[in-house]
């Protein structure tokens, strides 16, 4: 599970209103190369929640000096974009799980994949 | 890449090794995929540097595909276990490192949440570039889509016909090749589908005249 897709998921327990953002423990992360593209980051960043990827990399240990806020002008701060790119794409959660922030409820992650399946109960 | 190109990678693309009846896993073939994915591509720029979400992704051939097309990232939905793992086991045999794998009831997805973040759907089998879902269904479907469309006021065309080359895979498939309909759906109500900012009325004409020509659809009369 890589941040960009983290950014964007939410718990759907029945009676949760805000499953935003999903808490991660990780026992297993990996860094991989990818390609960048500094178009597509530029692209990306405003539609992100900015405060839950930091706060996401900071829970894997892999925010290094990413910023608390955006800079100003990172279209062309290419050093900031990479950073960015590094997080949002290259940094994978192997093995763990994400939490519901208000329900507390665990969603695993294994071999990469976040199993979001929820019981009947729950729906 | 060119689309013959395209084409023979997916070819390699594993499919599903048993499919689940009740889940109607069918693949979609690596001539459609490819031919889906290069329209896409070529005519309305969707795949390249996007952020592409693959619904119901199953082994994710169209996963694979668009992220041979350079897609910023493709994000596959599946609820499928097996399905999953297979696509996993594809993405690492040809070093795919932009796609991302969720493990999802599509049912209990907040559609509008996720409209407004990704650029391009792919959707059983085809596309809903941000203004109109376009989606493959049997002949024998369509009365109840046409019913379930009703229900949510969602205005349905049935665009085309289509030759799909669905190997009979399942003992109760007696015909070989059924006909799908290429339905397209707008919905009025709901804010992604905003016909106004994007001409989708156009775009749906190129997407067929492309696929007309390409031999592996017959228009046939639309509906209203």
């Amino acid at each position: 599970m890589k941040l960009l897709t983290h950014n964007m998921l939410t718990s759907h327990v029945k009676g949760v209103t805000k499953g935003y953002p999903l808490l991660i423990k990780a026992t297993e992360v990996k860094v991989n190369e990818v390609d960048f593209n500094p178009q597509f980051v530029t692209r990306m960043i405003p539609k992100l929640e900015w405060s839950a990827l930091v706060h996401a990399a900071e829970e894997l240990g892999q925010r290094q000096d990413l910023p608390d806020e955006l800079v100003p002008e990172y279209e062309n701060n290419e050093e900031f974009l990479k950073k960015v790119h590094r997080v949002l794409l290259e940094v994978e959660v192997i093995e763990g799980c994400l939490r519901c922030p208000e329900s507390g409820r665990e969603f695993p992650i294994s071999r990469g994949i976040p199993n979001m399946l929820l019981n009947e109960d729950e729906v | 890449m060119k689309l013959k190109e395209l084409e023979s990678w997916l070819q390699q693309v594993d499919a599903f090794e048993e499919p689940k009846i009740l889940l109607e896993q069918y693949p979609t073939s690596p001539h459609i995929s490819a031919c889906m994915l290069y329209t896409i591509q070529n005519t309305f720029n969707d795949i390249e540097g996007k952020l592409v979400a693959d619904l119901g992704c199953g082994c994710g051939v169209l996963s694979i595909g668009a992220a041979m097309l350079a897609a910023g990232l493709c994000v596959g939905f599946d609820i499928d276990n097996d399905a999953l793992d297979i696509f996993r086991r594809n993405a690492e045999e040809f070093e795919i490192s932009n796609v991302d794998l969720v493990q999802c009831d599509l049912a209990s997805l907040e559609a509008e949440a996720y409209a407004k973040k990704f650029d391009t759907f792919l959707w059983a089998a085809i596309t809903m570039a941000k203004t109109a879902v376009y989606s493959l269904h049997k002949t024998t479907t369509r009365e109840h889509i046409q019913k379930k469309a009703n229900d949510w006021g969602v205005k349905m065309e049935v665009i085309a016909e289509l030759r799909y080359d669905l190997p009979a895979s399942y003992k109760f498939h007696k015909k070989k090749s059924p006909l799908l309909n290429l339905i397209k759906g707008s919905v009025e109500r709901k804010p992604f589908l905003d016909e106004k900012k994007h001409p989708a009325v156009i775009k749906l004409q190129l997407f067929f005249e492309k696929l007309v020509s390409w031999k592996i659809v017959i228009p046939k009369v639309v509906l209203e």
